[in-house]
């Protein structure tokens, strides 16, 4: 009975992650290159939705996935624009992208479905998951069968890309020219920009990126998770993936050990509901569904003295001399 | 031959200001030559444009004989011209390699480059002593070692046109020796070098040729040989250059403040200041002499309740300053103040001004407390009154106390600071680079003002990296290298060779 | 000679309105995308919220909230401080008057059960702001993060403590028990008929006294002269012997008190119970207001107005147009905080360009 509990908690918590994986990443890129991106609760929130809203309409989820790839690249630009361009306030900017998100998701919604806000289900157009071969023969077999047919595989084609981007994230930002560069923008502008970089270019293409990887974000929310979107469907998401960020000190592969962790208590949160623990008996929701927010602060209250943020983070870049 | 760089009637204006007029001189190739003129006479704004980060409104600029546009930091890279800049272009939590990689990298994958291009650093380094390990990171390396990376990432990229800009305002004596072995090395091997500096006895020490900017214009251009130190700091400076200012005669009054024993330490570990002693009498200015950056900024900090020293006493006018039961120096600089301590800090912008508040308010920063009416409020009357006055007294331009200070000249924004602290009464004043970023006009004009407030019996301590300035102004001369005193004299014993030598870390015998 | 900086009453008059009337123009394009007309929207609005003396009473009303959470921000910003907490400020600010008066709302005369009630709700809504303050001055962490996590955590608590322990026996509806008539702000309408049979009460004449006692705070004492150098360099406020960390924790509190004291509006003036997401939004409406007026008292004022009316007409609009439901409002909320706040100077140099234009 413990043994089978576990083994659910580890499944879900791998199911759990690849949300704030995506939006880790983003911001990640984001970051690194400078720029503070708090916008991407809001774009989690528009890609959900529209990735929802088109797959439904045209009944195939890729379809969907693209149609959020696209709006989420949107906001992102327009975020750019506000931040390196116009060289405003990039929390303000942010936080002006979620508010306005939250409300236009669901009008939008509410103009085309008539729904109250949301998506009809997505039914039969959500993605299968992935059977890995061979499955089948090793099902009866004790603990590898679980092992080969519900952690490794079994998984939507989200969750697996969320998990190869820790290697192909970390190859681009240490071993490629653009990550070089990219770090360099983030750290030293002013070097960068001597030695012939364009810093409002990569910044740019930074911002592109973190547009296309959030998008992942919010499609495996709706698409993905639950089928349809719900308004204000990310609840924090977006934050918890930011303080990921903090807590892996904006380095990729601790970003997504972050990310596990708060995969692994919010799956630790739903086994623990409904459930008579010892000494204080039964924890209502509304107290178990605090656990991310508060290790939130508990992470940014402990760790902030010994993470250190990319040096230019959030400093527009003027040419000075 | 064809002179490497020529400039024919540059110019380029930054909205009112007209930073270079009509600006006409050539480099001759395989020379060094120096570029030398006082804060604001245009030399950095000339070597931009030569390095593409500006463009210039009018003139022409010729590379080896033909005519060049150079519209972008990397056509000038292109073109063989590199620049080393006074505040170094380097990322600090990267190699060395990463940082001269950084915008040559070859292709998308770095690790196609990385061998070869530690192999040819490491050549480099050999040919030209540079002493540098490529795999080393940034920000374990020294200043003068930092600043070779900075050449080293100009030779890589083949420049045969270097720019070094003002390069030993942060060196010390033997550092800077090092430097002008590495540029004579260039010089042999046919590279020109164009060195910006506004210290006349380096111009006369390494140079071929000079060129005097001033106002944005060519003030003068002789061959080094041909010139003398007076003769170019005229030309700098457009009229005879200042004589010493009147002073009473040396008259110190009682202690004002001792320090002893005083260290600093910093969150790794480093020892910042040891064994700082040290006094200051009323009516007489000691200056602190030093290369930047060698524990003068930490000490004022201290001293000025900014920032809590690791150990040691500090004793004002008899009674210890309240160190001791401290966890932080939140507040302290206010207790300071009450005390009788007034402080011009070094970085103005950073610490003394608050860049938008105007003028008014800005005269009774750090006095906010002391000018409330009966209902605790501002007095605005009194405020005013007070600042009229001290815009007058202290000329500061233009006398319109509701303009944002940031829209004054750094001149007109130090003499603001100055003059409210002056106005406060302070028994001490603590005194740093008070005319860094001010034009000669107004520094005589400060100077004037300290050693008014000397005579009146105020004790001062300055802070200072213009050995000029500290012969202008002191009574007794404190040298500091590495956090340590090297040297104690008076101003009679004024010795620049000797001075230079304590700077550089030699310790008097 | 050419003007490089843009005079005052530019800056402070002429761009925030080109910012304002952007934001409103992406607003109307999105509803003519909606299918609906945006004049004859913009016309059921004015008549709602301006024209129709009960409308307008009701946004004088739904404004007394947003002038404390409009100032709750305000304050934070001043002090540089991003405070994006104010919703659970409120919220908690909420129970802090609910409990007071649920203990003796029978027992105490209103005399001073309301003045209870406000100070209750004050010192709750600044608890709420203190550990974000707390941590940023002491750990430097950051505040915006901070914050937006107390919201959460709140509307968690909140809902707890609400369905746990405040439904009276019996009933269905998520909220506390009516507080006695006793306990009511007093209404305007009973001292000026011709406001309308609304909820406009005396927290619009106390949100007004704050709005002064904020001006001439800022503006004319030194304790509000050093909250601003805080906010605009912190290096140089040190320098001037401000003591930083306590800065930024009295300024987190007072900031979270304010938002508190929104809540007396919200109950005491309307509901006169406790219900579950009672602040619906104030305190993100806060920030906008805080953007769209600068900080400035008579910027609040009318921004707190101007959302009043957006509520208010946004109520009737919504039961007249279904395709514009209310969290459209919401969606021109974030418009005016970008166009307002991230975007402020856009229109700068083609300002400063006219002027220049002009003077020749």
């Amino acid at each position: 009975m413990e043994d089978f509990q576990f083994a659910s908690i580890i499944v879900s918590t791998i199911r759990n992650a690849p949300v704030l994986i995506f939006a880790a990443m983003a911001g990640l890129f984001a970051e690194r290159s400078g720029v503070v991106d708090i916008g991407l609760e809001g774009k989690i929130l528009a890609s959900a939705f529209v990735s929802a809203g088109v797959a439904y309409t045209w009944q195939d989820p890729w379809i969907g996935i693209a149609a959020g790839i696209l709006v989420s690249v949107a906001l992102a630009m327009v975020q750019a624009f506000v931040s390196i361009t116009q060289k405003g306030n990039q929390l303000v900017a942010g936080i002006a992208i979620n508010i306005a998100m939250s409300g236009l998701t669901f009008v939008v919604a509410q103009y085309f479905f008539q729904q109250g806000g949301r998506t009809p289900d997505l039914g039969e157009a959500r993605l299968t998951d992935v059977v890995l071969p061979g499955t089948a023969l090793v099902a009866d077999v004790p603990f590898l069968g679980w092992f080969y047919g519900h952690l490794i595989g079994g998984h939507s084609v989200l969750v697996y890309l969320a998990f190869l981007l820790l290697p192909v994230v970390h190859w681009t930002l240490f071993h490629s020219r653009f990550g070089l560069r990219l770090r360099a923008c983030g750290e030293n502008p002013h070097a960068a920009d001597a030695a012939g970089v364009s810093v409002q270019r990569t910044r740019y293409i930074a911002m592109l990126i973190a547009g296309v990887l959030c998008s992942f974000s919010g499609a495996y929310l709706s698409v993905v998770q639950s089928g349809f979107f719900l308004r204000d469907m990310s609840a924090g998401a977006g934050y918890l993936a930011l303080t990921a960020l903090v807590f892996g000190n904006w380095r990729p592969i601790y970003t997504v050990l972050g990310c596990l962790m708060f995969g692994f208590f919010q799956a630790v949160q739903i086994q623990i509901e409904g459930v008579d623990l010892p000494v204080v008996g039964r924890i209502p929701g509304s107290l178990i569904q605090m656990i991310p927010y508060v290790v939130t602060v508990i992470v940014l209250a402990g760790l902030m003295a010994k993470s250190v943020a990319p040096k230019a983070l959030g400093k527009p870049f003027v040419k000075s001399r | 031959m064809q002179p490497a760089v020529e400039f024919r009637n540059i110019s380029k204006a930054f909205g009112a200001v007209q930073a270079n007029a009509d600006v006409s001189f050539s480099i001759a190739k395989g020379s060094i030559h120096g570029v030398i003129g006082e804060n604001g006479a245009g030399k950095s704004t000339l070597m931009s444009i030569l390095y593409g980060y500006y463009n210039a409104d009018s003139g022409q600029l010729l590379i080896d004989g033909e005519e060049r546009q150079i519209r972008t930091s990397q056509e000038a890279i292109a073109m063989g011209i590199g620049m080393v800049h006074q505040h170094f272009m380097l990322v600090e939590n990267m190699t060395v390699l990463d940082n001269v990689m950084l915008g040559t990298e070859g292709g998308f994958k770095l690790a196609a480059k990385r061998k070869d291009t530690e192999a040819k650093l490491r050549e480099i380094c050999a040919r030209y002593r540079l002493d540098v390990d490529p795999l080393a990171t940034i920000h374990d390396l020294s200043v003068g070692a930092q600043q070779r990376v900075e050449i080293l990432k100009q030779i890589y990229r083949s420049a045969e046109i270097l720019i070094l800009d003002e390069p030993t305002a942060v060196l010390t004596a033997q550092e800077t020796a090092s430097l002008f072995e590495i540029l004579r090395l260039f010089k042999e091997q046919g590279k020109t070098i164009i060195l910006i500096t506004h210290k006349l006895g380096e111009i006369m020490e390494i140079t071929d040729q000079v060129t005097v900017m001033r106002a944005g214009r060519v003030a003068g251009a002789v061959a080094t040989r041909d010139t003398s130190k007076e003769q170019l700091a005229n030309m700098m400076v457009g009229r005879p250059i200042e004589g010493n200012l009147p002073r009473k005669p040396f008259n110190p009054g009682a202690p004002v403040l001792k320090v002893s024993g005083l260290q600093l330490q910093d969150k790794h570990g480093v020892k910042l200041l040891s064994d700082i002693d040290l006094t200051v009498r009323a009516g007489e200015i000691v200056a602190i002499a030093g290369v930047s950056g060698n524990g003068q900024s930490e000490l004022m900090e201290i001293l000025s309740g900014m920032r809590l020293p690791s150990s040691g006493k500090v004793e004002f006018l008899g009674t210890e300053l309240p160190f001791a039961r401290r966890a932080n120096a939140d507040g302290l600089p206010a207790e300071f103040r009450a005390l009788g301590i007034g402080h011009v800090p070094e970085d103005r912008l950073r610490d003394g001004v608050i860049k938008d508040f105007t003028v008014m308010q800005n005269t009774v920063f750090g006095y906010q407390d002391r000018v409330k009416n009966k209902a605790g409020l501002f007095d605005f009357k009194a405020i005013a009154d007070r600042c009229a006055h001290l815009l007058e007294a202290f000329d500061v331009r233009p006398k319109n106390p509701d303009l944002r200070i940031g829209l004054l000249s750094g001149g007109n924004q130090q003499k603001v600071v100055i003059a409210r602290e002056v106005s406060a009464a302070p028994k001490l004043m603590l005194v740093g680079q008070p005319t860094r970023g001010v034009d000669i006009g107004t520094i005589e004009s400060i100077h004037t003002q300290l050693l008014r407030l000397r005579d009146e019996g105020v004790a001062i301590l300055l802070v200072s990296t213009e050995l000029e300035e500290v012969r202008a102004l002191a009574d007794r001369i404190v040298v500091v290298s590495s956090g340590r005193v090297t040297g104690e004299l008076n101003i009679d014993e004024f010795d620049t060779t000797r001075i230079g030598l304590l700077m550089g870390g030699m310790h008097k015998h | 000679m050419k003007t490089t900086e843009l005079p005052r009453w530019a800056s402070g008059f002429v761009l925030p309105i080109l910012n304002l009337l952007s934001a409103l123009l992406v607003a109307a394009l999105v509803i003519h995308l909606l299918g609906e007309s945006p004049v004859e929207s913009l016309q059921i609005l004015i008549n709602s919220a301006v024209i129709n003396p009960e409308g307008l009473s009701y946004t004088l009303f739904y404004a007394s909230t947003f002038i404390f959470t409009g100032l709750a921000v305000s304050v934070a910003m001043k002090a540089g401080l991003f405070n994006i907490g104010a919703e659970g400020q409120m919220y908690l600010g909420g129970l802090g008057l609910t409990l007071a008066m649920l203990s003796f709302d029978a027992t105490l005369s209103p005399w001073l059960l309301i003045p209870l009630a406000m100070v209750a709700s004050a010192v709750f809504g600044a608890g709420w702001a203190f550990l974000p303050g707390y941590l940023q001055a002491r750990r430097g962490s950051h505040v915006v993060v901070t914050t937006i996590m107390f919201n959460f955590i709140a509307a968690n608590l909140m809902n707890w403590i609400i369905v746990g322990f405040l439904i009276p026996e019996g009933d269905q509806n998520p909220a506390s028990r009516p507080f006695s008539e006793a306990a009511a702000m007093p209404r305007l309408f009973d001292w000026f008929p011709a406001l309308g049979d609304t909820p406009l009460n005396i927290s619009f004449l106390i949100a007004i006294l704050a709005l002064v006692i904020y001006g001439v705070v800022m503006s004319r004492s030194s304790w509000g002269y050093k909250l601003q150098a805080t906010g605009l360099n912190q290096h140089a406020a040190h320098y001037a012997g401000v003591r930083i960390s306590r800065m930024i924790v009295v300024a987190m509190l007072i900031s979270g008190a304010l938002a508190g004291l929104a809540a007396v509006n919200s109950i005491m003036g309307s509901t006169h119970y406790l219900s579950l997401n009672f602040p619906a939004g104030a305190g993100f409406i806060g920030i906008a207001i805080a953007l769209m007026g600068r900080q400035n008292p008579v910027g609040i004022f009318l921004s707190s107005v101007l959302f009043g009316a957006l509520i208010q007409g946004g109520f009737d609009l919504s039961l007249e147009k279904p395709n514009i439901p209310q969290e459209t409002f919401i969606f021109i909320q974030g418009l005016i905080i970008l166009f307002c706040g991230a975007m402020e100077n856009m229109y700068a140099p083609a300002v400063l360009k006219l002027i220049n234009a002009r003077k020749r």
